[in-house]
């Protein structure tokens, strides 16, 4: 006898499972990566395997101690994007220790204790890298200019041995070879009244932002909207940030283009468009309605502007992720779509 | 005028009374489990602190201070706090009885808010006007009604999730006070 397979409901197959998300995402952050080490030296790559190491085995530890599976947890991706999305907000050359203490607060403590995936209401990358940049100030404004504007700056040895040991190998000193950030420098030279133009004949800027990093917003642009392409993220998120962090921003540039940095600048600087595209598109942690997407995206631009403009940090995308975390479910609640035959 | 917008983006955002002087835990971690009753808590805790701050101030300017007895701040702000906690039960059993059953027993509760103690002292320390003194406490009861219905709304997804089971309850929600709490330190330097 011929039988006719059954299963329960539902019947409609998702088109993509987790770990299919997850490796998409991962892929379309390549070519950005690829750049980034072009430009900057190996040291995001080395943060990459700290922190997926690390992440990984904290991930199996917890999964241990509650006792789950650990093939389908481990292997659906989702730490390993926690882990690159974490190592790629750091400095590049961090020494291990940091990057694993952030990576295990945000699997252990942002993840874990809620559940696990599907259940943090906080964004674990962010939770990790907030508590490493209020834990370690220090080393996390370490940043190492473009290779090519330092003749002096650690070649991939080193900064191997910068990784693991916390020093530069060679005679070389920190504050010989990092440099601030376009956003940083713009801060501190605002704060004593250099006006914009001046800031910006600065050799690490270039057309909009500083040199180098416009390279990696631009192939993040380009990876994000692969990613819109094919469905792994919806279009609201992105928009909305961006344009929560833009409009603020020209609204200021036309009132004072002295003092306050371009559209552009603050498009392609720091964490704009990683933030937008792949930070807070993070599914469990935004808010889930098309026009709650919207209300979460644009609060996150604006706190970012905030921040960048009036506050003590250089950036804001990691405060504003976690804020608007935090305000989500209430978007959520307020923002409810009207169930079909409900009055209004 | 800027001094004063000053101080409520201070108690609301920079200096939240929850998260960064962690003052009023107790209605912060008691009556966040369901959005309803924590809205009405805010409502009710705003009006109680706005009012016991400028009756507090009263109080020490022209009562305490002639008469040279400042060593009663303490007991006579909790005295002062208790009667307008009274006089808002009262007063809004006899206007809305249905706001009143609502709020129950969390409106005589609002006595041992600390917060309201809290803010009545603050403001002979940092010694504010009046008029500076009245928006402190409007400040900081805006910025213990946004936390507490942002609390609200995530512990009621909370408890939803599958939380391991030594961390369910209150230890959970004080992480997440934590976390919450570290998102707030971004707006370090604002004013």
């Amino acid at each position: 006898m011929k039988r006719f397979e059954t299963s329960g409901a539902p019947y409609l197959q998702p088109e993509a499972s987790v770990s299919q998300m997850m490796t998409r995402l991962l892929l379309s952050l390549v070519p950005a990566a690829a750049v980034y080490t072009w430009f900057f030296g190996p040291g995001l790559l080395l943060n990459i395997l700290v922190a997926s190491a690390v992440g990984l085995m904290a991930e199996a530890l917890v999964l241990n101690l509650r006792k789950r599976p650990l093939k389908p947890y481990l292997g659906d991706g989702s730490v390993l994007v926690t882990a690159v999305l974490f190592a790629w907000c750091l400095p590049p050359a961090m020494p291990w220790w940091i990057t694993a203490t952030g990576m295990i607060f945000a699997v252990v403590f942002a993840k874990h204790l809620y559940g696990g995936l599907g259940n943090n209401p906080f964004n674990p990358a962010m939770a990790g890298y907030v508590l490493v940049l209020i834990s370690f100030p220090q080393e996390m404004t370490r940043w190492l200019p473009m290779t090519a504007l330092a003749s002096n700056g650690p070649d991939a040895l080193q900064t191997l041995w910068a990784t693991f040991t916390g020093e530069l190998g060679g005679g070389l000193q920190w504050d010989a070879v990092t440099m601030a950030t376009p956003l940083d420098y713009m801060k501190t030279e605002l704060a004593r009244l250099t006006t914009m133009p001046e800031i910006k004949s600065h050799v690490m800027f270039g057309d909009f932002a500083g040199r180098g990093y416009e390279w990696v917003g631009n192939f993040i642009a380009l990876g994000g909207a692969w990613m819109i392409y094919k469905n792994v993220i919806r279009w609201h998120i992105p928009v909305a940030v961006i344009a929560g962090v833009l409009i603020p921003a020209t609204l200021a540039y036309m009132v004072d283009p002295g003092s306050n940095g371009s559209p552009g600048l603050h498009l392609f600087s720091g964490a704009t468009l990683l933030g937008a595209f792949y930070i807070a598109t993070d599914p469990v942690s935004a808010a889930t309605s098309p026009r709650g997407r919207l209300i979460f995206g644009l609060g996150v631009g604006v706190i970012t502007f905030v921040v960048r403009k009036w506050g003590g940090y250089p950036d804001g995308i990691a405060f504003g992720v976690l804020l608007m975390n935090a305000a989500a479910p209430l978007i959520d609640h307020f923002t409810r779509p009207r169930v079909y035959g409900n009055e209004q | 005028m800027k001094e004063l917008a000053l101080i409520i983006l201070s108690t609301v955002l920079v200096n939240n009374f929850v998260l960064v002087k962690f003052l009023g835990l107790c209605p912060f971690m008691g009556v966040s489990r369901k959005l309803e009753s924590a809205l009405g808590m805010a409502s009710a805790t705003t009006f109680v602190l706005t009012v016991s701050a400028a009756c507090s101030y009263l109080v020490d300017t022209y009562l305490l201070a002639p008469l040279e007895l400042e060593y009663l701040r303490t007991i006579a702000f909790i005295l002062v706090i208790a009667a307008v906690v009274q006089f808002t039960e009262m007063m809004v059993q006899k206007v809305s009885p249905l706001l009143y059953q609502v709020l129950g027993i969390y409106l005589p509760l609002i006595t041992t808010n600390c917060a309201v103690l809290g803010v009545a002292l603050l403001n002979v320390q940092e010694s504010h006007t009046f008029v500076e003194s009245l928006v402190y406490g409007f400040g900081a009861a805006t910025g213990f009604s946004l936390v507490l219905a942002l609390f609200a709304a995530m512990r009621e997804r909370m408890a939803m999730a599958d939380v391991p089971e030594p961390f369910q309850g209150a230890a959970i929600a004080l992480i997440t006070a934590g976390l919450m709490s570290m998102a707030f330190l971004g707006f370090t330097g604002l004013a």
